[in-house]
């Protein structure tokens, strides 16, 4: 016969077995939640504030490989600077939508937009927007394209733009659209008017 | 003390002066490959007192290929086949079965070389299926592609000779006192059972020959010859012509007379024309070596198609009477710049770089987008806008090519495009983007399909023929 204490024993250790499998399933779950959130490289934005206005987004079709000005209404900062950040935000989440006409990555984001003078912009793209862009030389055009022609539509006197990617001049976007150089505005809106014919 | 950048540019410039040596030989030895996928030439390169032909160019349009080298040895997989290759060795494995060259195996530039004589023991065991060598004519037909021609004199006032083909025949007819000669460039044409018929004639003759990857039909006649085509290009028929004769003024077919397309005629004439201006074209086949381009489906990268396409497209341009230079015979890597200097270097006619994409379908023709450019210093041009001036060339190079390849009912489009080297560029350069076609993304590796928008491309170019060869 087994003694009374010795089975008292057995059935407490099972007991802290049991509760220590649980703890430890527990402290899995929520480490792994951290290191998702650790990798997620979104930057956290302030919410833009200021009066809602409308504007025009060129936003860029794969189906058709032209951009179609689309109008929205967002709240648009007071500063020229600030504005053409939450502009092109504005139009990447029209990207980031499931039934994107132009799927970008959902890690990809305008970093800062530095307004110099005369009438140059630089647009900085985080390294997940050209890490994760598809590659091809449509593709890659099409972003540049919505990009510039969505910055020069709403803010005035930009005649140029610079793209970097993580404050850094890159080659290319995704290893065939040139960015080493200024867009030049004009150029830009010229020939998209003429594949628009 | 010369750098790493200094010895590529220098490669880069003796592989340019090497090409243009060997683009510009009049009597280069050339292997034409016959098969139901494609039809195509390649160089025969003389090594050790033998002929040799790059293995990989072979078997390129016929299947997915690739191939590295591990020291001495040179590993290819064609389809499912493995196969090793030892540099100076006769010896190679296919499968894991053993096989003997008639000379050496060369590696020449990361190109295996195999003797053009081995070809008809080696292809077979790639293939699976019989071929056929010619070998002195170097002419190879791989499975049932030949066409069968037989020839009929009538003696009728005046004489003609018919020759009727088993499949449409597009031969170049050129004409030289005492006779006509029709070359057969890219027809799978065999020679019939009688090569040599003499007639009693004003047609006194006709011979079949083949070489150097052609086949050669002359009509021999003591006075001129005109020849026409009907029944689809089925049948050619050589009619003598003689001063006051009715063939001098009607047609020597009876029945209707062919569409204007379908009937060519030429007639003979005592001088012999003058020989065509030889225009450089310079093929880019995009990315290369560790630069793979855009990822097309799990295991195809765009650098693997853009190399195909390209051989095929320099096919079609030498069929076209251009020279060709392909920046790129092999996965290495060339940087934008190297390219670029390399075009412009060589004065090249037209340039035309090749992409390709898993998204659209069709063709995309690309010309530059200009940045703004930098001031040009005195003769200089600004690096970053020297395609300005043969931008409109360049324009009308695209519209060309589009309008071809909506003939071919092949969907193209044309963009404007930041693409680097196209700015930097001297000469009429565009991009062609290669997007799937009908049967999706399995278009894209098919040699079929590259032949399609190649041979497109090609007559787009060869189409504006006159105005890139006014180009300095």
């Amino acid at each position: 016969m087994i003694p009374r204490h010795l089975t008292l024993g057995v059935a407490v250790m099972l007991v802290i077995v049991l509760s220590m499998g649980i703890y430890l399933r527990q402290m899995r779950r929520s480490a792994s939640q951290m290191q998702r959130l650790a990798d997620d490289a979104r930057p956290i934005a302030p919410p833009a504030s200021g009066p809602t206005e409308t504007v025009t987004l060129y936003v860029a079709d794969d189906a058709t490989g032209a951009l179609r000005p689309q109008s929205a209404q967002i709240p648009l900062p007071g500063g020229r600077q600030q504005r053409a950040e939450e502009l092109l935000r504005a139009l990447l989440r029209v990207y980031q939508q499931s039934d994107s006409p132009h799927p970008l990555a959902p890690a990809a984001d305008i970093r800062s937009i530095y307004l110099i003078a005369p009438g140059a912009a630089v647009i900085d793209l985080n390294t997940p927007f050209a890490d994760q862009h598809r590659s091809s030389i449509l593709g890659e055009q099409l972003t540049v394209n919505s990009l510039v022609e969505t910055l020069a539509a709403n803010v005035p006197g930009i005649t140029r733009v610079k793209i970097l990617v993580d404050g850094n001049s890159r080659e290319t976007l995704a290893g065939h659209a040139d960015l080493s150089e200024f867009f030049d505005v004009t150029t830009v809106a010229q020939t998209l008017a003429q594949g628009a014919q | 003390m010369l750098t790493t950048k200094t010895h590529k540019t220098l490669a880069v410039a003796l592989a340019t002066v090497t090409f243009l040596t060997a683009a510009t030989t009049a009597d280069d030895k050339r292997l034409s490959i016959y098969s139901s996928v494609a039809t195509y030439t390649l160089p025969v390169i003389d090594r050790l007192g033998r002929e040799y032909v790059s293995l990989l160019e072979v078997l390129e349009p016929l299947g997915r290929v690739s191939a590295h080298a591990e020291g001495q040895h040179w590993k290819m997989r064609f389809n499912n086949t493995d196969s090793d290759f030892v540099a100076g060795k006769t010896r190679i494995k296919i499968r894991g079965r053993d096989f003997t060259l008639t000379a050496p195996f060369l590696i020449d530039n990361s190109r295996g070389l195999v003797p053009i004589n081995s070809l008809s023991a080696l292809l077979p065991a790639f293939l699976g299926n019989p071929i056929n060598f010619h070998e002195p004519a170097r002419r190879l037909f791989i499975g049932d592609v030949s066409t069968q021609v037989t020839a009929q004199l009538d003696s009728s006032n005046p004489p003609r000779l018919v020759l009727n083909f088993t499949a449409p025949v597009n031969p170049t007819i050129s004409t030289e006192p005492g006779g006509l000669r029709m070359l057969f460039a890219r027809e799978p044409v065999v020679p019939p059972t009688n090569p040599s018929l003499t007639f009693d004639t004003a047609i006194t003759q006709a011979t079949f020959s083949e070489s150097n990857g052609t086949a050669d039909l002359t009509v021999a006649a003591s006075v001129p010859l005109m020849a026409s085509f009907s029944n689809n290009g089925r049948t050619i028929t050589v009619v003598a012509i003689s001063s006051g004769s009715p063939a001098a003024s009607t047609s020597p077919d009876a029945g209707p007379p062919p569409s204007a397309a379908e009937n060519q005629t030429t007639s003979s004439t005592p001088q012999p024309s003058p020989p065509a201006k030889r225009i450089l074209a310079i093929v880019d086949p995009a990315h290369g070596g560790t630069e793979r381009g855009a990822a097309l489906t799990e295991g195809l990268e765009e650098k693997t198609v853009t190399l195909g396409f390209a051989r095929l497209l320099r096919h079609e341009l030498e069929r076209q009477g251009f020279a060709v230079i392909l920046l790129r015979n092999g996965d290495d890597t060339l940087t934008l710049d190297q390219r670029a200097g390399s075009a412009n270097s060589a004065h090249a006619a037209i340039y035309v770089s090749l992409h390709a994409a898993a998204e659209g379908t069709g063709a995309r023709i690309y010309t530059s987008l200009l940045p703004i450019a930098s001031a040009d210093k005195g003769p200089f041009h600004a690096w970053n806008a020297a395609q300005a001036p043969a931008l409109p060339l360049s324009q009308s190079a695209a519209a060309a090519i589009i309008s071809e390849m909506q003939k071919h009912q092949f969907s193209a489009r044309g963009y404007s495009a930041s693409l680097r080297p196209l700015n930097n560029l001297l000469m009429p350069a565009l991009a062609v983007e290669l997007a799937p076609g009908p049967n999706g993304l399995s278009d894209l590796p098919s040699a079929n399909y590259q032949q399609k928008a190649a041979a497109a491309i090609a007559d787009g170019i060869a189409s504006l023929r006159d105005r890139l060869g006014a180009q300095p």
